[in-house]
C-alpha cells in the first residue's frame, strides 16, 4: 500500500478545510470499508487520510420528528438498521440496510459515506492487465466484451456498465431523500437521486460532490407510505452477497387498488435508479400478479443487455413485481 | 515496516493498556499478530469478506483487517485469547463449538466465535435462520456451517443472564 499521512479533526468545517486544503489526494476516511479495502488493491492511493470518524455531533438517529427522518451521515449502519421506529415505520429503509454487507461491516460503514460506495466491477478492482475507463481514464473497458454478468442493463455508455452496488441508496431514492453537505462555500441540499452520476464518457466522475464536500446528514420526508414498504433483493446467495436485482417499493393501497406507488431498483443500474413510469402504470390500479408484472416491465424498459447479464432483465422485472405483492400485503396487515 | 512516520498509539486489548508505534497503514489485524502476539485472529482475505479477522472494538464485532490501527488509538479491543475466564475456564460459545464439532481446519474458527458471540449479545440469535443470517460474514471452506449453528443456538441458551 502507498504510503499516506493521517489526520483527525474535531469538527465538520476542519474537515473541509484539511481536505481543500490538503492538495490533490487527499480523501475522508470513515468506516474505511470501501477506501481500505481499494488501497489494498492499488485502486485507491490516497496521498492524505483525513479521518471523519470522530465527529459525533454526526453520528446521530431522529426517527420521532413530525416532518422528516434524519441520519446523521456518521451513524453506523447497523444502528439505524435497528431503529425501532424505523422498522416498524419505513422496513424498506431498515431491509436495505440490514440485507447489505455483514454485520462487522454494518457496524463500521456509516450511513452517509456508503452512500460513495463504488462499484464491485472485477475489471475496476483488479487493475492490470484488464482496461477500466473508470479506474483509468480513456483505457477502454474491458466488461464490454468480458464476463458482464454482473454488469448494469440500464444507465450504462460504452465506456462503462459498472454497477452502482449499493442498497441503502436505492431505498433512499424511492423516498425522495436528501443529503445535506458541507463545503467551502458552507451547506448545500441536494435529491440522493442527483448525488450519482451515469457514466456516459467520464465513468471516473461518479458523483456529483467535490472531494472536499462531505456529507453531513440525510433527510426524509415523512410519507404514509412508509409502513408498506420492502426492500427485496434477489442473490445469487441468501445473505451477504451484492444484488443480482433488488427493489424498493412502497405503496398506498385504497382497498385493492394501489393509490400511490414508489419503486426504484438496484443491482441493475449504473446509478440509483428511481421507476417513474413504473409508479404511472400502477397509480389508480387494481394490484395483481398481472399489474405488478407490468410494472416490473416497464421499471426495465431500455433495459440493454450484454452478453451475460440478459437473464437479469426477466430477474429484474420479477423482483418489482414480487415487492409489490409483498408491500401491499403489509398495507393490509 | 517502521518508519520515521510511525504514530504512537494506546489501546487497550482483553483488558490491558498497550502502547505501540504504527505504521498508519497498519490494520489492526497486523497490528495484534505482528506487533502484540496476539495471532488468535487469522487473517484469511484481508479484505473483509471472510470474517477470519473478527474481534470486538468497543463491544462491537468488526473485522480488523479493514480497521486501521491507527484509528483504534485509545480504544477497548476484545480478541478470542480473551474470552476464556483467568483461571482458564472456557467461554460457553467456545465450549459449544468442542461440543457440536463446529470446526474441521480451524483457521476460521476464533473469527467464527468472536462474531457469535457478538450475535448472541446482539439478540440476533433467536432462531436458526437469524443465526444464519447474522452469521453470514463468517466464512468456513469446510462447511462446518451445520456445527456452527448448532452451537451457537446451544451458546445463546447458556449465555442468558450472563
Amino acid at each position: 500500500m502507498q504510503p499516506f499521512t493521517y489526520v483527525r479533526v474535531r469538527s465538520a468545517a476542519d474537515a473541509v478545510r484539511a481536505v481543500a486544503d490538503g492538495g490533490p489526494g487527499t480523501r475522508f476516511l470513515a468506516g474505511g470499508t470501501t477506501l481500505l479495502d481499494l488501497m489494498k488493491l492499488g485502486v485507491e492511493t490516497p496521498a492524505r487520510l483525513v479521518d471523519v470518524t470522530g465527529l459525533e455531533d454526526l453520528n446521530t438517529i431522529e426517527t420521532a420528528g413530525p416532518g422528516e427522518l434524519v441520519f446523521g451521515a456518521m451513524a453506523r449502519m447497523a444502528d439505524v438498521a435497528a431503529d425501532p421506529r424505523l422498522i416498524r415505520d419505513y422496513p424498506a429503509l431498515s431491509e436495505s440496510l440490514w440485507r447489505a454487507a455483514s454485520e462487522q461491516l454494518r457496524n463500521m460503514a456509516r450511513v452517509g459515506p456508503n452512500l460513495l460506495q463504488r462499484t464491485r466491477c472485477a475489471y475496476f478492482r483488479f487493475g492490470e492487465p484488464f482496461a477500466c475507463n473508470k479506474r483509468k481514464p480513456g483505457s477502454g473497458c474491458a466488461a464490454q466484451d468480458g464476463l458482464n454478468r454482473g454488469h448494469a442493463l440500464l444507465g450504462g455508455s460504452e465506456s462503462c456498465i459498472a454497477v452502482y452496488p449499493g442498497d441503502w441508496a436505492i431505498a433512499l431514492v424511492a423516498f425522495d431523500a436528501q443529503v445535506d453537505v458541507l463545503g467551502r462555500e458552507g451547506e448545500r441540499t441536494l435529491p440522493v437521486e442527483a448525488l450519482h452520476r451515469e457514466p456516459g464518457n467520464t465513468p471516473h466522475l461518479e458523483t456529483t460532490v467535490a472531494p472536499e464536500e462531505l456529507i453531513l446528514r440525510i433527510r426524509i420526508p415523512r410519507t404514509p407510505l412508509g409502513r408498506a414498504s420492502t426492500y427485496h433483493k434477489i442473490r445469487d446467495r441468501e445473505s451477504y452477497a451484492f444484488a443480482l436485482s433488488s427493489a424498493a417499493v412502497a405503496v398506498r393501497m385504497e382497498e385493492d387498488t394501489i393509490g400511490q406507488a414508489r419503486v426504484a431498483i438496484g443491482g441493475l443500474a449504473t446509478r440509483p435508479w428511481r421507476c417513474r413510469e413504473a409508479e404511472r402504470t400502477l397509480a389508480g390500479r387494481t394490484l395483481t400478479p398481472e399489474t405488478a408484472r407490468a410494472a416490473g416491465d416497464a421499471a426495465l424498459r431500455g433495459a440493454k443487455p450484454t452478453r451475460d447479464n440478459r437473464f437479469r432483465i426477466e430477474l429484474g422485472a420479477r423482483t418489482v413485481a414480487d415487492a409489490l405483492m409483498i408491500a401491499a400485503e403489509r398495507a393490509r396487515s | 515496516m517502521h518508519s520515521e512516520r510511525e504514530i504512537p498509539i494506546r489501546l487497550r486489548v482483553n483488558g490491558r493498556e498497550r502502547d505501540v508505534d504504527v505504521d498508519p497503514r497498519a490494520s489492526l489485524l497486523d497490528v495484534l499478530r505482528e506487533r502484540l502476539g496476539l495471532t488468535g485472529a487469522k487473517k484469511g482475505c484481508d479484505h473483509g469478506q471472510c470474517g477470519a479477522c473478527t474481534v470486538h472494538l468497543e463491544g462491537r464485532r468488526v473485522v480488523s483487517c479493514l480497521t486501521l490501527a491507527v484509528q483504534v488509538d485509545g480504544r477497548e479491543v476484545a480478541t478470542i485469547e480473551g474470552l476464556a475466564s483467568p483461571s482458564g475456564e472456557l467461554h460457553p460459545m467456545q465450549q459449544a463449538f468442542i461440543d457440536h464439532d463446529a470446526l474441521q481446519c480451524g483457521y476460521c474458527t476464533p473469527g467464527q466465535i468472536m462474531s457469535a458471540v457478538a450475535c448472541v449479545k446482539e439478540g440476533h440469535a433467536g432462531s436458526l435462520d437469524q443465526i444464519r443470517e447474522y452469521m453470514s460474514g463468517n466464512l468456513c471452506r469446510c462447511g462446518a456451517y451445520v456445527g456452527i449453528v448448532a452451537a451457537i443456538q446451544d451458546a445463546a441458551a447458556r449465555m442468558k443472564g450472563g
